[in-house]
């Protein structure tokens, strides 16, 4: 009955709360419009219990005449129709009518209600003025009726009367009484919610509790707990409806798992009944009556519980504006029931889910698309794509199993099972009978005939996988591109599956996902095979021969797939060229020898090691690498650029992208970058304008970039084939095999032109087939150069010291010259540098790496212009070693530099001496020129010796007696012995020179020196210039006496005689003896002409006195640089001499000491004065001095001698005059110092007492 | 408890993918490598809202019919996903975060590793227990 009752109201969904009116029904029906109008208007907060949150909520009630039937009966637990409110109307003001029926009326509709304990009343008193007016007689003030009935009925209870006044009036009192009379309904209708629904949920609740105990029924609950949400949902309160709802859920998948866990509840027995019917979701329906009467009879299975359940949230939820959701649930909801019917083992016919996740899935989608626009559906895409995608995947399985996917079509079996499967879709349901797009009629269609199959299976899959490509999940749009793939397989379509299998290889390729790639390869290999697409069939044969992932026998499976195709004699010019990269890669290279670099014609190895990746062992008919050669046009050039070139010492490592590893990582990351500093520094005045880091592989790095998989790798897509180019030069090995791993295979490079050969191709012939490697990184190059025979000398021991006899060695680099037998070097012998003939000389032939080849003796023989060796015969680019010794003269001194001729005609340059920077030794460069059998040319070879010696010779004179001192400096680091010093004069027979050195062998440690000392004695007369030469013989300390060896020095002394002596005398002040400090003295400086003026003299004279006596200017000048004596007056004066022995002349000058003590003598200093006319003839003398000084250290000797006095002279000079350098410049009278014998001085070295200024003391001493 | 384990580089490439034994490990290849779109998706509407205070656990990525992929993303993009057998119904959202967070801290052993290259395959052994473990408790 009340089911009966129920339909209706739930059907239309407009199901209120019922509220029952009795009382006056005219009366009610006269207010009904405005009460139903304005009870919504405004919204009520509603309070929970249980600490729900209070909820506003516009109320809406159901008014329907007052029936005893309406009261719900004892243990009813109906809700919908539950009356929540009881509402008696009056507008009696009248006391008599009052008393005489309304109160009975009143009494009676009180009393049902306490029968059926319903406490949710009220009583409307209504009142109209025109009532008022109307009974006059009888009326009672409008309070007394009120207090009446409220003192009849509303016991303790004021508030379940209300009085509405002038309801149809529009006053201000008349809406004033309006609100509070809805006010107090609201509050009134609320007040029974709250009481009746929590009863109804403590009800409910104490239900629930008793789900333990046996014959609680699942069902019966869900009635009671649905029906709560019914109330709910009347109350447009659809969340709290949807937890009802998931309550319920949860209980039930509770129990199910619960059954899992081995925990089984009785009522679920007849959710275990097999599966009869799928026909899916019902979605259209606010409720789906069939199911529900099911559950409530106890006759639903899971499936129809879920499906119902779910039409119930998926209803609310759309109520709430939520329908994503819907399909999020939705997709849970099917994965789930398939669990569930799983693990409650539930019967179901093959293919029957299928049927029903696919129908469900579409219903799903259908009721989203109901309700949504076009755009919203596109921006949610991912919402509804699971649902596609897992439609598609249903109705692929069911393709598969009613056998539409195959070639042949579905066979007899396949039809059965179909026929079993339509049968469980039942009937269309009714409100989809019309449409033309059902889910129903979309799977009837697609399972009746294979071509209806692929056009709804290829929608589908095309829809899911724009929507994945439009969410940008494009790895699960590649999935969906597979399995469409290989449903295009299976329908014998190869071509259109090739592009998805490609489509999503790369992408894990790109990736690195090895297992993936290694099986979509494979799918792809079939693909290829069936499009009999040979070249990449084979391409990706090879990549999968290569792929550990797959076992060995399909390994080997794939790689005879190769050689069959290898072995087959088509015509030569069809042939398959594949990446070397599949099949082989290059671990390693090693050049033979290391440097990478040999001389034409000479032999390089390059071993290659190949780590091979095929199964099984290969045989190869030719290996080879093809050879960029370029011809180097730099002509011949040294070792040193080929070695800075190649740095990596002949050992090429390939960087290693080693699949088996799976080593995605760097071709993930990239190559390493190979970072330079860079300094840009401006070129004029190299100050660094920018620095920066350069990346000197940018290509590489940003390629790899570009496009995620680097070429050449072995998971390459598809690797671009590559055609061999015909390079001119190859490097080939013929018939090898190549076994599984490394294999080191040996060629023998090329080395005929001199060039730099670049390895570019590498190549791997097996029969029809060609594995080829367009690249070789890193660039592999060598070189081949040609060698000009090179000689060159160094010495043994550094340093060569001259005057001893210095091992050398001679050094011949033939190069690409042979030294034929009879070939000889012809040295041209210089006086300075003669080779020391020796007995065994001993030439050594090695290769260039340094490998002794053999040794044979040399022939040497001297003429007087040449020496000439004839060498040993050594192949080309050998080194040919041999050590001569050779002595080289010390130059002594004074030689006079003529330039001679050398035997080749060329000027010869004499070897000078310099100063070395690196030793104190001076340095004298040899030339030595070499006339060598290969060359027109003479080879200038050059070597430096150092002169261990270091000699200084000095003129000492005492009055007329003349000495002469040399001395010997040994500046090298070995000790030597000297021997037999000897002086001699080659001119003045006459001269004696006496030696005052007593030992006849000194001993000459390194950095000391040795003194020698020749009295100089003449019988007529002393020669103005004397012509020195020193000899002395020297050897190493401990060698014998027949090392020695001669050294010569020779030097030349002038002005030696003595022209004048110089004498100076102090004498005290007058009456004193002694001189006192602070007291000035006179100093008398007598310079008398010694000697008749000598031949060379005369000239210089300028001037004749008028008595015929020649005189000569002199100019002297007395200073004390040690600032013990003041010289008073004229300190510096010019004097005539008369040129004639004897003449004396005396200058008288005032000194004064500055000290006590004894003081030596103020310095007398006298030069030449020369006058302007003369000093310009003589400008050039100084200067040629200057430029000895500068230019020879032999020379400078005699400067050094006359040290002490020329340049303190010069130094007084300049304080004298105004500067040497302006005399010179404007050719004024100049002074010219006397050379250092020419002037003695007496007072030398003298000292005088000088008593204190008081000191009474005396005490005079003389020293000399 | 899993059933198939997996550490994802932050290029996406695998750097560990273990599965168990008995059912198709190619499989779940594909499962963990389509996974990687809801990681990505999640990752980003992640990092619009929150900036840099994430949750590294990115809850369920998709569920199958067999099977449940759940994701987590370490703050260096490092992903892990774990697949459960969708039967498995013990297996709650706090004892996955449990498992996650086991393995982050394993991971983090590998990585503190001297002799260990970031980027390479983890082949380490005290990872690889850690794994078993969380496979061999289903039982």
């Amino acid at each position: 009955m009340e089911c009966q009752e129920e339909k209706p109201i739930i059907y239309t969904m407009e199901n209120k709360p019922i509220v029952t009116c009795a009382g006056d029904q005219g009366l009610f029906t006269s207010l009904y419009t405005s009460l139903v109008q304005q009870l919504p208007r405004e919204p009520m907060e509603w309070r929970r219990t249980y600490g729900r949150a209070p909820k506003m909520i516009h109320l809406e009630a159901n008014f329907v005449q007052f029936k005893e039937e309406l009261l719900p009966k004892e243990g009813n637990k109906a809700l919908l129709t539950f009356p929540f409110l009881h509402i008696y109307w009056t507008d009696c003001c009248d006391t008599e009518v009052y008393k005489s029926s309304v109160k009975e009326d009143m009494m009676r509709w009180q009393n049902s209600l306490r029968t059926h304990n319903s406490a949710d009343w009220v009583i409307i008193v209504v009142e109209t003025s025109d009532t008022k007016k109307k009974n006059k007689t009888n009326i009672l003030p409008r309070s007394s009726i009120v207090d009446k009935i409220r003192s009849d009925f509303c016991n303790k209870q004021n508030d379940r009367c209300v009085v509405l006044s002038d309801p149809l009036k529009d006053s201000s009192r008349s809406v004033e009484s309006w609100n509070s009379l809805l006010l107090k309904l609201r509050t009134l209708l609320l007040m029974s919610f709250t009481k009746n629904l929590g009863r109804f949920e403590d009800d409910m609740r104490t239900l629930r509790e008793k789900r333990t105990q046996p014959g609680w029924s699942f069902c019966e609950y869900f009635m009671v707990q649905e029906e709560l949400a019914f109330v709910f949902e009347m109350l447009q309160q659809f969340e709290d409806a949807l937890v009802q709802y998931d309550e319920l859920d949860a209980l039930f998948t509770q129990y199910v798992l619960n059954f899992g866990a081995g925990d089984m509840a009785n009522w679920l027995g007849s959710f275990c009944a097999p599966v009869r019917n799928w026909s899916g979701l019902l979605l259209r329906r606010p409720i789906d009556m069939e199911k529900r009467d099911s559950i409530q009879r106890g006759e639903a299975n899971l499936l129809d519980l879920r499906s119902y359940l779910f039409s119930r949230q998926c209803t609310l939820l759309i109520f709430l504006q939520r329908p994503w959701e819907v399909t999020q649930r939705a997709l849970e909801l099917l994965h789930n029931c398939i669990q569930e019917l799983h693990l409650l083992e539930v019967p179901v016919v093959e293919g029957a889910l299928d049927c029903w996740v696919f129908l469900s899935c579409l219903e799903v989608l259908h009721r989203i698309e109901g309700c949504c626009d076009q755009a919203q559906l596109a921006s949610n895409c991912s919402h509804t794509v699971g649902l596609w995608a897992y439609a598609t995947d249903k109705l692929k399985s069911l393709g598969e199993l009613c056998g539409l996917v195959s070639e042949k079509g579905p066979t007899s079996e396949d039809l059965n099972r179909t026929v079993d499967l339509l049968a469980g879709l039942g009937d269309e349901r009714a409100e989809t009978v019309n449409s033309l797009q059902s889910p129903y009629k979309k799977l009837k269609e697609a399972l009746s005939s294979v071509e209806a199959f692929e056009r709804h299976y290829l929608e589908l899959s095309h829809a899911a996988l724009e929507m994945y490509q439009a969410i940008g999940r494009l790895r699960s749009a590649r999935l969906v591109g597979k399995s469409l793939a290989e449903f295009y397989m299976r329908k014998g379509d190869p071509k259109r599956a090739e592009t998805f299998f490609q489509e999503a290889l790369k992408s894990y390729v790109s990736e690195g996902w090895r297992l993936p790639v290694t099986h979509t390869r494979r799918q792809i290999a079939e693909c290829q095979k069936l499009q009999a697409r040979t070249e990449d069939y084979l391409q990706t044969s090879a990549l999968l021969a290569g792929d550990t992932n797959l076992s060995t026998e399909e390994r080997e499976h794939f790689c005879q797939e190769i050689l069959n195709f290898a072995g087959k004699s088509g015509d030569q010019s069809h042939k398959v060229t594949l990446s070397m990269g599949v099949f082989a890669q290059l671990t390693r290279l090693q050049f033979h020898p290391a440097t990478a670099s040999v001389h034409s014609g000479a032999v390089l190895q390059v071993e290659l090691t190949m780590n091979c990746l095929m199964p099984i062992s290969m045989s190869i008919q030719q290996l080879a690498a093809s050879i960029h050669f370029d011809v180097d046009h730099g002509g011949t050039h040294g070792r040193s650029k080929l070695d800075q070139r190649q740095i990596n010492a002949g050992t090429v490592e390939f960087s290693q992208d080693n699949s088996s590893v799976g080593l995605r990582s760097s071709a993930a990351a990239g190559p390493s970058l190979e970072l330079d500093e860079i300094q840009d520094r401006s070129p004029s005045d190299n100050f660094l304008n920018s620095t920066g880091v350069v990346c000197k592989n940018t290509h590489l790095v940003m390629r790899c970039h570009d496009s995620i998989s680097p070429p050449n790798t072995p998971n390459s897509v598809s690797p671009s084939t590559v055609a061999m180019k015909e390079g001119g030069q190859m490097l080939k090995v013929q018939d090898i095999i190549l076994k599984p791993g490394n294999n080191s295979i040996i060629f023998t490079a090329p080395s005929g032109q001199p060039g730099t050969y670049t390895l570019r191709q590498l190549c791997a012939t097996v029969g029809e087939i060609q594995f080829v490697q367009s690249h070789i990184y890193p660039t592999i190059r060598y070189e081949v150069y040609s060698q000009e025979p090179q000689l060159t000398v160094d010495p043994v021991s550094e340093p060569l010291l001259a005057g001893l006899p210095q091992m050398i060695k001679f050094t011949l680099l033939t190069g690409h010259c042979a030294v034929k037998k009879g070939d000889a070097l012809q040295l041209s012998n210089t006086d300075t540098m003669p080779f020391l003939p020796s007995t065994s000389c001993t030439a050594r032939i090695s290769c260039q790496t340094s490998d002794v080849v053999g040794e044979s003796i040399l022939s040497i023989q001297s003429s007087e212009k040449v020496t000439s060796i004839s060498l040993p015969p050594t192949p080309p680019y050998h080194i040919l070693e041999f050590q001569l010794e050779v002595l080289c003269i010390i130059p002594s001194g004074l030689d006079s530099v003529a330039n001679e001729r050398l035997t080749n005609g060329e000027v010869r340059h004499r070897p000078r001496s310099y100063s070395h920077p690196d030793t104190p030794m001076t340095a004298v460069d040899q030339r030595m020129s070499v006339d060598c059998p290969w060359s027109i040319y003479s080879t200038l070879l050059s070597l430096t010796f150092y002169i261990p010696f270091k000699t200084k010779h000095s003129l000492l004179s005492a009055g007329n007696r003349k000495y002469i001192q040399v001395c010997v400096q040994n500046v090298s680091d070995v000790s030597f012995t000297l021997a037999d010093v000897k002086l001699t004069e080659k001119q003045h027979a006459s001269l004696e020179l006496q030696s005052l050195n007593t030992k006849t062998h000194q001993l000459l440690c390194s950095k000391h020196s040795v003194f020698c000392l020749w009295e100089v004695r003449w019988k007529d007369e002393l020669p103005s210039c004397l012509q020195c030469v020193f000899s002395a013989n020297f050897s190493p300390v401990n060698k014998d006496i027949s090392a020695f060896k001669p050294f010569h020095y020779q030097f030349q002394l002038e002005g030696v005689t003595t022209l004048y002596s110089v004498r100076g005398k102090i004498s005290p002040p007058a009456g004193e003896q002694h001189c006192r400090s602070g007291f000035l003295c006179g100093f008398e400086v007598s310079i008398t002409r010694l000697t008749e003026p000598a031949e060379g003299e005369v000239a210089e004279d300028s001037k004749t006195d008028g008595d015929c006596l020649k005189t000569t200017k002199l100019m002297y000048e007395v200073a004390d640089s040690s600032s013990n004596w003041a010289v008073c007056g004229k300190s510096s004066g010019m004097v005539l001499m008369p040129m004639k022995a004897n003449c004396t002349h005396k200058v008288q000058i005032e000194v004064m000491p500055l000290f006590a003590g004894h003081l030596p003598f103020p310095k007398i200093k006298v030069l030449k004065y020369l006058p302007h006319s003369a000093a310009v003839a003589i400008q050039s003398d100084p200067d040629s001095c200057v430029e000895n000084d500068s230019l020879s250290l032999l020379d400078k000797t005699l400067d050094d001698q006359g040290d002490t006095a020329s340049i303190r002279s010069r130094g007084s000079i300049h304080s004298v005059g105004s500067g040497d350098q302006q005399q010179k410049s404007i050719a004024m009278p100049r002074l010219e110092p006397f050379s250092p014998g020419q002037v003695f001085n007496h007072s030398y070295g003298q000292q005088i007492v000088v008593l204190p200024a008081t000191d009474d003391h005396i005490m005079e001493v003389n020293a000399t | 408890m899993a059933v198939c384990i997996a550490v994802i580089a932050k290029e996406n490439y695998p750097l560990y993918i273990r599965s168990v034994p008995t059912q198709n490990e190619l499989k779940f290849h594909y499962t963990v490598h389509t996974s990687l779109d809801v990681v990505e998706e999640k990752i980003s509407a992640v990092g619009k809202s929150l900036g840099d205070q994430r949750e590294l656990y990115l809850g369920l990525l998709y569920p199958t019919e067999d099977y449940k992929v759940y994701g987590y993303v370490t703050n260096s993009k490092v992903k892990f996903v774990i697949v459960v057998d969708s039967s498995n119904t013990s297996l709650r959202d706090n004892e996955i975060r449990s498992m996650f967070r086991k393995l982050h801290n394993s991971f983090t052993d590998v990585m503190c590793n001297p002799f260990h290259n970031p980027g390479d395959p983890i082949q380490s052994k005290a990872f690889n227990g850690i794994v078993s473990g969380m496979m061999v408790q289903t039982g």
